[in-house]
């Protein structure tokens, strides 16, 4: 039992230290800034539904995109050792293409929405496996071969919807971004639990996970071992692109518009953010999805954080990279190996002390 | 007073997490000697040259060049003090020219003379008799040819210190001639050479003194002449040698060809000429033949490692398609890779992880191995193979070579072979792993597995296999069984002295 | 020359054959435009008018391209560009004197270098976390100092070079005279103009071709990182730490102390493209230099660099920059107004020339292993 606990504090943890401890601190952090801050409130909002209201569940809320688009990250990281710099330009084709069938059909029913998702879903795995091709059969850099689809893919996104942003004003669109009648829970976080499960059935029913990190870490040996490296690379690009047809769903849900300019904007690096504060190696091999979710939620914690403390929303990105800095150089492997050495010191000098005389 | 040394190393230790892999440790090198430095995989002979060279800090001991402390933090500290190491992993970059890896990282000129640079290459490759142009790109080299200018590197470097860690594993017999060659000029100009690797017969043809360390400690230090090999070998083991002589001769066995396993025409690859090849069950036979003369090329071609080109495969008698390794693995096959590192070991993954990978392969993609299962299987193998590890899921990554390559082995047998080909699975690894791994293949074949053994040592292959097929320039040139499996017979049949009736 | 002939034998290295083909396909990209278009592209012009425009990102190019062949990469030199603009307009419209606006933005430059090359080298913090946070903050900075956008005021400067070289020995000023008096407009609307690759204007008019002072600049770059890289101690030691860090290491390179100067040096450079920005535009706002830092990146593997490390050439990258520009210049001609044609045809070039440099790569790799073979 000792052990156990000892264990754990030796690294049980593991990569989750950084990530936990960095939401920890921000809490205690915003605890004696306002104690109000973490107030939970039961509000009516404006369709007369109760909802949970508060900072927390805003943040919650808002980082729902950004912890979906972040498990998907962290499978591509894992098998092609490199990040998909594309997700919010992809975000953007399949916002666009969820609005576009929405649409077509006159009158929305949940049968159209269902229908739209399914779209949406399909271009972005469409467009997931070309990159995933150019990474896996061509074997370019996923940044560059990325690189492609976020030069141009928001410029697909504006031909889709003819350069225009069309509304959706739909009850059913609107509790996908917001709330379902009767449930105080915003939608979006319900989505993300749901995610989260699936990722978790598939990697217990299928090899995913194993067969990933084989791929990242030794693709030569995972090879030879008949994996089919290539297969599996295309496959959590594909699989990104699921996520990012959900994440994109969401934003546009939220607004009940598509701009194709701005939905989920710059949303690729706090992605990429999330899956390293997260504790995973960028270079690819051993993932944990659970630091990447932590880590978008670090993320979002941060930001709410700093609008509460009335910075400017257009502010807020200098004072985040400072944060971030901090969190790499805590997380950084010569600062822990420092730590690790200076802790060393003072055990041994501590159990050398008796010992002394004998020496 | 003592004769003059060189290089003096006392009471080095050395920690990792949880492992001391140096405690006090000594060493001397004089001038002007060949001194080998042996031990088991394991006993601590690459961390005690790392710490020479820099790339770890000893966490206490002492140093001495010439008689002064120093302290070396770097491989540049190693360098200034004159010791200079050549690996057996190729430590150049490939993508800078013959001459700049020889010369960049030393020179005192900020701006490059790249005329005079290359002349400079030219020259001295052409003094050691090595066969590239200054002006080559390196990647563009043969292995051998990337190692030697890797020596012409340090030999250039004025070292008073030269390490030579595992340089031969690389290359033929010419080269290694060509090698010792220019080991013993410079001993002549009085550098202390420090020689490691496995190969016992190289020891004694250019060693002066030899050292001995395992597990981390010190044996003790030799006069080559003064240590009979099969000491060595028991100071190395630790334990006596009776198990090396209980091996007895094979037992010629025959084979009906109602028990052919598998059967291959005319197989080819994109590495592998085309040949033709059966083996029976119950069978361990063996290909041998030079470094590059094709022999990992013709296994791998039966395993469809690489992209294989024609030929047709009967395995039990039905005629099988194997493109893929998953293809041979589905039909029986295993296959063990000739480079550990590159092509066996998932380093990050934990022992159990890598136990079960070829088994979860071959149970496909949606039927995972729980969890539960999978512990017990390692556990079952972490047993019987003996396997050193802290626990089963400790990263392969952190045992040592002959564990790991244990635990690949595990993983293979864990699919239940019919077929196993292991490409070199005693490179590397030390005496006694060896052995247990010499009389697994051996007890395999009794139950029945087809074993393909191969390994550059003739005398391994010739106290395990029953049939020797024999390869020179990417060709079968020959078959050897019963009588004629003696080392003397596998000489002239490699180096083509007569015609056989392959 | 025997010399020569040595140099004959050897096969082309990956960054000769990357780069040759950037140029042959620049080149001909360029011919092909000439033939269908005419007009703009018969005139020397329409090049210089690529080159004034995109100084600042040739120069930004030059320095991604030295951190890329060591094998990091650097996405913060588009907001530390921008960051640069924003604050040197500030401080010029605030009475700042010239010289030490120049100072500023090589200061904030080396500034982002030094640290972020610290965080990377020393402490060892992957290069793109430490450069996306150098990005967002220099972003975020450039935002917090930007009330609106600045527009540098040269209302009652004068361009000195009209004096300088003005034939009347009323105002003539001397040289010395020249610097001591520096103001902004004269490095705005400097130009250096040159007659006989000028053109004739319907009208009769005679339009020499001009070429702006943050051309040279950008020239000069091109040219020290050119030799830089190929005949410096430090240049080489790019491409050893990028071809094979632990490698490097072995043949005794300062691996840490290399690859922090890759990214000092990096920073610099895009202090100085900054400045050049401001020259050309004489403004600064906070969307400046928007999506340079992927333009620089797609300029350098365009010109045959590769984020794998090791290879590249900065003559390439060169290329890469103009061929990105023609392409843009081509869709605009082609009468393909809207904007987002630009993007995808830039995004469909890409994906071709990054095909191309894995076929050639791939087939490289095949004709090799053979040679080695035999």
């Amino acid at each position: 039992m000792k052990d156990k606990l000892k264990n754990i504090f030796k690294g049980g943890l593991g990569q989750l230290t950084i990530p936990i401890i960095a939401i920890l601190v921000l809490i205690i952090f915003n605890l004696f800034r306002d104690p109000s801050f973490f107030r939970i409130t039961v509000e009516l909002n404006n369709d007369g539904n109760r909802v949970l209201a508060g900072n927390l569940i805003s943040i919650i809320n808002a980082a729902s995109e950004l912890a979906i688009l972040a498990m998907g990250m962290t499978l591509v990281t894992a098998a092609s050792g490199g990040q998909d710099i594309s997700v919010g330009a992809m975000a953007a084709i399949a916002g666009s293409a969820f609005v576009k069938i929405l649409k077509y059909g006159g009158n929305i029913n949940g049968f159209v929405v269902f229908a739209a998702f399914l779209v949406a879903v399909i271009v972005a795995m469409i467009f997931g496996a070309f990159n995933g091709t150019l990474v896996s059969v061509f074997k370019i850099q996923p940044m560059i071969a990325t690189l492609i689809l976020f030069t141009c893919g928001r410029s697909i996104a504006y031909w889709i919807n003819g350069g225009a942003t069309p509304t959706v004003d739909s009850g059913i669109v609107k509790a996908i971004g917001g709330f379902i009648p009767g449930c105080p829970i915003p939608t979006p976080v319900i989505i993300v639990i749901a995610v989260a499960i699936i990722f978790k059935l598939v990697f217990h029913f299928t090899s995913l996970e194993l067969f990933t990190q084989s791929v990242g870490i030794n693709g030569s040996a995972a090879r030879l071992n008949g994996i089919n490296a290539t297969w599996i690379k295309l496959l959590s690009f594909i699989i990104l692109g699921a996520c990012v047809a959900v994440a994109g769903t969401i934003g546009v849900s939220r607004l009940g518009l598509i701009n194709h300019e701005t939905l989920l904007l710059d949303v690729e690096m706090d992605a990429i953010l999330a899956v390293a504060i997260g504790g995973n190696s960028l270079g690819g091999g051993k993932f944990k999805l659970a630091g990447s979710i932590l880590g978008a939620y670090v993320i979002h914690i941060l930001t709410i954080t700093l609008y509460a403390m009335k910075v400017p929303s257009t502010d807020v990105k200098a004072y985040k990279a400072i944060v971030i800095i901090i969190l790499v150089v805590i997380g950084s492997p010569v600062i822990k190996k420092w730590f690790a050495k200076t802790v060393a010191r003072i055990r041994n000098k501590k159990s050398q002390v008796p010992v002394k005389g004998a020496q | 007073m003592q004769e003059h040394s060189l290089l003096e190393m006392r009471h080095i230790n050395k920690l990792f997490p949880g492992v001391k892999a140096l405690s006090n440790v000594d060493f001397t090198l004089r001038a002007g000697e060949i001194h080998a430095l042996m031990g088991e995989n394991g006993a601590g002979k690459s961390t005690l040259i790392k710490v020479l060279t820099g790339v770890y800090q000893d966490d206490g001991g002492e140093i001495r060049v010439d008689g002064k402390t120093i302290s070396i933090r770097s491989p540049q500290d190693a360098q200034n003090n004159g010791i200079s190491t050549v690996y057996q992993e190729i430590t150049l970059c490939p993508n800078l020219t013959v001459a700049e890896n020889m010369f960049i990282g030393r020179e005192k000129d900020v701006l490059v003379h790249k005329k005079r640079r290359e002349k400079r290459a030219d020259e001295l490759l052409n003094e050691l008799g090595i066969p590239a142009r200054g002006t080559q790109m390196l990647g563009n080299c043969s292995l051998a040819v990337q190692q030697m200018v890797a020596i012409a590197r340090a030999v250039d470097l004025n070292c008073k210190v030269l390490i030579l860690d595992e340089p031969t594993s690389s290359l033929d017999d010419k080269e290694v001639n060509v090698l010792f060659g220019l080991m013993r000029d410079l001993k002549a100009r009085g550098v202390g050479i420090i020689f490691v690797t496995h190969f016992l017969e190289q020891v004694y043809e250019v060693c002066d003194r030899i050292t001995v360390l395992r597990n981390g400690e010190l044996v003790g230090e030799y006069l080559t002449e003064e240590l009979p090999q099969v000491q060595l070998v028991a100071k190395m083991i630790g334990k006596d040698l009776d198990e090396l002589s209980s091996f007895g001769e094979v037992q010629e066995k025959y084979f009906s060809d109602d028990d052919i396993f598998y059967q291959a025409t005319k197989l080819s690859s994109s590495a592998a000429l085309p040949f033709n090849f059966a083996i029976h069950k119950g069978e361990v036979n063996g290909f041998t033949g030079l470094l590059g003369s094709g022999r990992s090329e013709s296994v791998r071609a039966i395993f469809g490692a690489d992209k294989v080109n024609s030929g047709t495969v009967y395995i039990n008698g039905k005629n099988v398609k194997i493109k893929k390794p998953i293809h041979a693995m589905k039909n029986g096959i295993g296959y063990l890779a000739e480079d550990r590192k590159r092509d066996g070991i998932i380093a990050d993954l934990s022992v159990r992880e890598n136990i079960i990978l070829a088994l979860q392969v071959m149970k496909g993609f949606f039927k995972p191995i729980s969890r539960n299962e999978a512990e017990s299987f390692a556990d079952e193998y972490i047993k019987a193979l003996n396997i050193k590890t802290a626990s089963r899921e400790t990263p392969i990554g952190s045992l040592s070579g002959g564990n790991q390559q244990k635990v690949i082995l595990a993983r293979w047998l864990l699919t239940h072979p019919d077929y196993l080909i292991l490409d070199e699975p005693t490179r590397g690894i030390d005496v006694g792993t060896k052995l247990e791994i010499q009389k697994l293949v051996l007890k395999l074949a009794e139950d029945g597995v087809a074993v393909t053994f191969i390994s550059s040592e003739i005398e391994e292959m010739l106290r395990t296999c029953s049939r020797l097929i024999v390869m020179r320039d990417r060709h079968i040139v020959g078959e050897l069984t019963g009588s004629d499996l003696n080392q003397a017979q596998v000489m002239k049949t490699i180096a083509g002295g007569e015609t056989d009736e392959g | 020359m025997k010399d020569k002939k040595t140099f004959r034998r050897e096969p082309l290295t990956d960054t000769q054959l990357l780069m040759m083909i950037a140029i042959c396909i620049f080149v001909s990209m360029y011919l092909s435009a000439m033939l269908l278009f005419g007009g703009g592209f018969l005139r020397a012009q329409q090049i210089f008018d690529m080159l004034n425009d995109n100084a600042p990102l040739i120069i930004v190019s030059c320095g991604l391209t030295i951190v890329m062949i060591g094998g990091g990469i650097d996405i913060s030199v588009g907001a530390v560009t921008s960051l640069v603009v924003m604050a040197c307009a500030i401080f010029l419209n605030n009475g700042g004197n010239i010289y030490l606006s120049m100072l500023i933005a090589l200061g904030i430059g080396l500034a982002f270098g030094l640290v972020q090359g610290y965080l990377i080298s020393y402490l060892e913090i992957q290069p793109f976390i430490v450069t996306l946070a150098g990005m967002f903050f220099a972003r975020g900075m450039t935002t917090i100092l930007s009330v609106n956008p600045q527009k540098v005021d040269t209302v009652g400067t004068e361009n000195l070079v009209n004096l300088l070289t003005s034939k009347d020995p009323a105002v003539k000023i001397t040289f010395w005279q020249f610097l001591r008096d520096m103001n902004f407009k004269t490095l705005l609307e400097g130009k250096i103009k040159i007659d006989w690759l000028g053109y004739t204007a319907p009208n009769g008019n005679r339009i020499s071709a001009s070429m702006e002072w943050g051309v040279v600049i950008a020239l000069l770059c091109v040219v020290v990182v050119f030799l830089l890289l190929k005949y410096h101690k430090l240049g080489r030691g790019f491409y050893a730490i990028g071809g094979n860090q632990t490698s490097a290491l072995m043949l005794g390179i300062n691996v840490k102390r290399t690859r922090f100067l890759s990214y000092v040096i990096c920073g610099l450079l895009s202090g100085i493209a900054g400045y050049v920005f401001l020259m050309h535009t004489g403004a600064g706002n906070a969307t400046n230099a928007a999506g340079m830092e992927m333009n620089a990146i797609a300029a350098s593997i365009i010109g045959g660099t590769l984020l794998t490390g090791g290879v590249g050439n900065v003559a390439g990258t060169f290329f890469g920059v103009l061929t990105l520009t023609t392409i843009k210049k081509i869709v605009v001609t082609s009468g393909l107004k809207d904007p987002w044609w630009q993007s995808i045809t830039t995004g469909g070039m890409l994906c071709f020339f990054i095909i191309l440099q894995s076929i050639v790569l791939y087939i490289r790799g095949k004709l090799r292993a053979k040679q080695k073979k035999g």
